[in-house]
């Protein structure tokens, strides 16, 4: 994984600003006031997850599932403060029903970033399959979703979008894929 | 074990007067998470408060959701109200909450062993697992069960001037909710951020 982030990042895991995707969702979130970022972790996501507790500004921790992570977030927006969830695709199929009947009906604006695996070059039967579900998922509430490949989109699609789901108080899913991200790598 | 010989010895309550107790008690805006079906129920029966959310759906969120809440708001104490049938869909919750150690937050367990509004049918749980252990177990120190109704009136008084997070579970009888909740979610959330000094209502 570490080699393939260099092909896309090769200043990857330096810091927050310094071009990096990963540095790049990190400053866009802080732009946009979003300091409550819990997590079920991905290793793609490791050097956002590390630099996220590395920021005071950011409260970032782990929870056991990922609709736990969306109810925090629900709750928190609710309360007037800001919230992000960060998981990867096989946790994003597990949110169906919290989606359905909690972040859809009461018109919370919940903001997922999803990193992508199960596409370009997994070596995981599973994780493909479950890959498949997401976005017939996410069609099936007609929510709004954006996958991401390109670094020079990054920060305009992931700005807008946030602002776009907090002002329509709609939901968003920001879809990492292994173009932007290097992904994971079969390394044994 | 001990917990279970505390469980036996418990009285068992009515969720709608112990929700009613507990409704009573609150002075400060504090807000309070009603879990799904007849735990928000008998919430909505105890009287509209504009700090009340009532769940529609997600079983098993009260908790997290209340910490959201309870994060988003320190100087406000967070209560969440949930079934036990709910809680076990999400005991992973309960270690979230012990690591982050909101002292807001007030977790109650309406603990029937049956998923009254299903049809009755006893919890895996049920006779088995001990919801207050569990608690304690996934690193909630202040968690007891309530003997009997002065008893929680009593834990919830502690818990109010409390610096960590407490769980109080209370033994429950077999009735369904006094009433109904109005199944409005957009209006339930838009009047709990108003009651929260979040937004103003249109």
């Amino acid at each position: 994984m570490a080699i393939a982030e260099q092909q896309t990042s090769p200043q990857a895991a330096q810091g927050s600003s310094d071009g990096s995707w990963h540095g790049i969702v990190l400053q866009t979130l802080k732009r946009n006031e979003i300091s409550l970022v819990p997590y079920v972790p991905d290793r793609v996501l490791t050097p956002l997850i590390k630099n996220l507790h590395a920021d005071p500004f950011f409260t970032t921790f782990a929870t056991a599932r990922e609709e736990e992570a969306v109810g925090i977030v629900s709750g928190a927006w609710m309360g007037g403060r800001r919230g992000a969830v960060l998981m990867q695709t096989s946790g994003f199929a597990t949110l169906a029903n919290v989606l359905a009947s909690l972040a859809v009906p009461y018109q919370i604006p919940l903001i997922m970033f999803v990193s992508e695996r199960g596409t370009l070059g997994e070596f995981n039967y599973g994780q493909s399959l479950v890959c498949r579900t997401m976005r017939p998922v996410l069609d099936s509430l007609a929510l709004e979703h954006h996958t991401i490949t390109r670094l020079d989109e990054l920060e305009f699609i992931a700005d807008r979008s946030i602002k776009q789901a907090v002002t329509t108080q709609a939901p968003v899913a920001l879809i990492l894929n292994p173009l932007l991200t290097g992904g994971k790598t079969f390394d044994k | 074990m001990n917990s279970k010989m505390t469980t036996r010895n418990t009285k068992v309550m009515n969720r709608f007067d112990v929700t009613s107790r507990l409704i009573a008690k609150l002075k400060h805006e504090e807000a309070v998470i009603g879990g799904i079906g007849n735990t928000n129920f008998d919430l909505w029966a105890a009287g509209h408060r504009p700090q009340n959310f009532y769940m529609l759906g997600s079983m098993g969120l009260a908790f997290p959701i209340a910490l959201g809440v309870a994060l988003a708001q320190p100087g406000r104490r967070v209560f969440a109200l949930e079934g036990d049938g709910s809680l076990l869909m999400q005991l992973g919750a309960l270690a979230t909450i012990a690591a982050l150690k909101p002292k807001n937050l007030i977790m109650i367990v309406m603990d029937n062993g049956i998923y009254q509004i299903t049809g009755a049918q006893p919890t895996p749980a049920a006779g088995v697992a001990d919801i207050v252990a569990i608690a304690v177990g996934s690193g909630l120190a202040n968690s007891a069960w309530a003997a009997d109704e002065e008893d929680f009136e009593r834990l919830v008084e502690a818990a109010m001037s409390a610096t960590e997070p407490h769980l109080i579970a209370v033994r429950i009888d077999d009735k369904p909710g006094v009433g109904t909740t109005r199944r409005d979610p957009v209006q339930i959330r838009e009047r709990f951020m108003h009651g929260l000094g979040v937004r103003e209502l249109l």
